[in-house]
């Protein structure tokens, strides 16, 4: 998982252990692309050693048989232009940050940062030190793309190069985008990035559409939190979710009510919400976000450690 | 009024024929000095094409800066032509005539350049053709693209129909200019010959054209005051953003007529053309205009300073007595008091001298304004800033950035210098009709009708 390619990874992560929800996104994947990429194991490739583990395919005459895995771990389904700009059928991706569990550590940044090749100076995923008022316990606030249902940045774009997918997920695509930072100016989180100079290019070979590329830096271009469509694709979780040892970031669909968070355990997403007194960040803007946190109540951690960052303040 | 004697006539057109094509030392001094630092700026953006924005100083928090500021400024600078052209007319101002082409190549030159700044500042400038070819007309952009060249066309046509009968004056009387020059005359002037039907049609034309061009001129700047106005920033999220660019645009461009034809006056010893009268007049709009544009500003500022309501506590606060604090009282007392007290008085308003001084601080107070519009809003949106990049946090233009602002300011000027270059800067058939209807006086025009002989110029 945390291979960060755009590949379908046949191994396992080991440092993840796999849990009945992930199973179920994979296996539902493979049912809907069943029919399409039956023929493209139909060939039998033997020589991959077979690792043991079957999956179950559905065939195009609607049998479900039952495959190896090495057979199937090659197969990578088309994704045209349009899919990635309709987005994931289906799907209704959401986030949930449980402030109360954030210890601040940054471990989310740095998987982030490590699966979209970012250098450390650039943040898609930001750990900030919030206090509300002076008498009030300051806590760590985590800010990735809030993925708005009313998105303020894709309203303004004038070519189209950032738009919203029927998924929920608010996706930019670098082929496209002409630099005129209006979306940078219209965003009220400041989540945007811009590559000011050209971006270091990792070695590595994409085939999918720009927008939802692991590597979207691009100099002139604008960049930021994706949600990690190419994950969620393979039915696995965002970098920053596998990333938080805290278990602070929940993630899932929205039409399926359910989120997971680091650990594997998938909860009800309305559950959460209500019972944890989930609360949007800037609600009053009417951006409605598709990110969610649960207030920093009971904290996990000593909240008076936390040193409030100087209102303006560089490194 | 009777009909200008035919010999008073030839002389007047002489005498404004005299500059066209004429060299002047101080204007070629100017031309060149402007010159300079128009190639220095091209260098400087050719530098900017091949590094990327990151030779400017704007990071991710200031994601725009010099640039835009400097599109406010010239998109706000070309509205005078639409208040010369067209709501002086509609008020009847005579006065306006000997004004019209000067303030339509200002417009022209502004509009050019408000054109060019996105350019500059677009982070893929190659991708520019995208606007037509993926263009969201949801976008505002898309609106201030097709209203800027709409009011570039329109000027340009504002700037062609009253010269096409001066053309024809040039055409039928430089008759010892080069080939070239005397081709191009004939053929820009279209055959005029200075009938009745001619005349109708051509007045026709400018009038449906004068009253096309103000809603255009009004859209395009408030389009761009809703690049800012629509965005849910602290500051910008105003609805009085739109009247607010527009009458300190109006406020920008009469100060800077004001010092364009003050250098004219001399420049090109247009004394008779460009009186006193112009000047106290242009002076009595200025004080209209920076009256109610601080009026605007008592609003923009001191309603939400009552409040202090907490996100737009930051940005006024580093207005007020931050950062920030020297160049908004500058522009507020530097810029707006002491202006209008200055353009109060009709003993100031009569002296030319004041007048001008008055509009080289309004002018100023504009320019920064245009700054303190863009960049402290910048600097503080509603997710603090913490843990910032060196050089995030704050914004330094680069001298990049200062090269490419300076040689945008010079090349407008250049342009309006240029503009004047092949065509008399005074409308000669408009002014000496409305002299013959309705006087020297009622112009402002001085002592055109005793001129016995052509003053020589001195080159």
């Amino acid at each position: 998982m945390a291979c960060g390619n755009n590949c379908t990874c046949s191994q396992n992560n080991s440092g993840n252990h796999d849990n009945s929800r992930r199973d179920f996104l994979f296996k539902g994947l493979m049912g809907g692309i069943g029919a399409a990429f039956l023929s493209g194991c139909s060939s039998n490739d033997n020589t991959k050693p077979e690792s043991g583990e079957k999956v179950n395919v559905l065939t195009h005459d609607g049998k479900l048989v039952s495959v190896d895995k090495s057979q199937v771990a090659n197969f990578k389904p088309h994704i045209s232009e349009d899919d990635v700009r309709k987005g994931i059928p289906g799907k209704k991706f959401v986030m949930v940050i449980d402030l109360a569990k954030c210890d601040g550590c940054g471990k989310c940044t740095k998987a982030c940062n490590k699966m979209h090749y970012l250098p450390s100076n650039k943040e898609w995923i930001e750990v900030l030190e919030m206090q509300d008022s002076p008498d009030v316990s300051p806590y760590y606030f985590v800010k990735p793309c809030m993925h708005c249902d009313n998105p303020p940045c894709t309203k303004v774009c004038p070519v189209d190069a950032t738009f919203k997918r029927e998924d929920g997920i608010v996706a930019i695509d670098n082929e496209r985008c002409i630099g005129c930072r209006f979306c940078m100016a219209a965003c009220p989180y400041s989540v945007r990035l811009f590559n000011w100079t050209e971006p270091v290019k990792p070695n590595i070979i994409e085939t999918t559409p720009a927008a939802e590329n692991v590597f979207q830096s691009k100099k002139g271009c604008v960049e930021k939190c994706d949600f990690c469509p190419h994950m969620a694709r393979e039915g696995k979780l965002p970098a920053c979710v596998t990333g938080c040892p805290m278990n602070a970031i929940w993630f899932g669909d929205a039409n399926e009510d359910a989120v997971t968070c680091y650990d594997g355990t998938t909860t009800k997403l309305s559950q959460l919400l209500e019972d944890g007194g989930a609360y949007r960040f800037l609600e009053e803007l009417g951006t409605e976000p598709r990110v969610y946190y649960l207030p920093p109540v009971n904290r996990t951690y000593d909240a008076k450690e936390i040193k409030i960052g100087k209102e303006g303040s560089e490194k | 009024m009777e009909k200008l004697n035919p010999e008073i006539r030839n002389q007047i057109e002489n005498e404004l024929l005299g500059t066209v094509g004429r060299r002047y030392r101080q204007e070629t001094f100017w031309v060149i000095f402007l010159g300079v630092i128009c190639i220095g700026g091209t260098v400087a953006w050719i530098i900017q094409l091949r590094k990327g924005l990151g030779v400017t100083a704007m990071r991710d928090y200031v994601s725009w800066g010099l640039y835009i500021s400097l599109l406010f400024f010239f998109v706000g600078v070309s509205l005078i032509g639409a208040l010369v052209s067209c709501v002086l007319r509609m008020s009847g101002a005579k006065w306006r005539y000997p004004l019209i082409r000067i303030a339509e190549a200002v417009t022209l030159s502004a509009i050019f350049f408000a054109g060019f700044m996105p350019v500059l500042d677009m982070g893929r400038p190659e991708r520019l053709y995208f606007l037509i070819t993926h263009g969201r007309i949801q976008s505002p952009i898309l609106w201030d693209v097709v209203a800027i060249a709409t009011y570039f066309i329109g000027s340009v046509i504002y700037f062609y129909l009253p010269l096409i009968p001066d053309l024809a004056i040039m055409r039928d009387k430089l008759t010892d200019a080069p080939e070239w020059r005397k081709k191009m005359w004939r053929w820009l002037a279209m055959g005029w010959e200075d009938n009745l039907l001619q005349r109708r049609l051509l007045k026709k034309a400018m009038l449906i054209l004068c009253i096309v061009i103000l809603p255009v001129a009004i859209s395009v700047h408030t389009i761009s005051a809703w690049l800012i106005a629509f965005t849910l920033r602290p500051g910008w999220n105003s609805t009085i953003m739109g009247p607010y660019f527009v009458f300190g645009a109006l406020m920008a461009g009469t100060a800077i007529m004001i010092l364009i034809i003050a250098k004219l006056r001399h420049g090109y010893r247009l004394e008779h053309y460009l009186t006193p009268k112009h000047f106290n007049n242009l002076a009595k709009i200025l004080l209209a205009l920076t009256a109610f544009y601080l009026y605007l500003n008592i609003n923009k500022y001191g309603v939400p300073a009552y409040k202090m309501a907490k996100e737009e506590r930051a940005v006024l606060e580093d207005l007020f007595y931050g950062k920030h604090a020297f160049f908004f009282w500058f522009t507020q007392i530097a810029g707006l008091l002491i202006p209008i007290i200055i353009l109060s008085f009709k003993r100031f308003r009569q002296s030319i001298k004041w007048v001008v001084t008055a509009s080289v601080m309004v002018l100023l107070g504009a320019l920064i304004n245009r700054y303190l519009i863009v960049i402290p809003n910048m600097l503080h949106p509603f997710t603090p800033i913490q843990h910032a990049q060196h050089g995030y946090a704050t914004y330094n233009p680069t001298l990049i950035e200062w090269t490419i602002t300076a040689s945008s300011l010079a090349g407008f000027v250049l342009l309006i210098i240029l503009l004047f270059k092949p065509f008399p800067v005074i409308t000669m058939w408009e002014v000496t009709e409305e002299v013959e209807k309705s006087g020297e006086k009622e112009i402002g025009v001085e002592n055109i009708i005793t001129l016995q002989n052509a003053p020589t110029h001195a080159s």
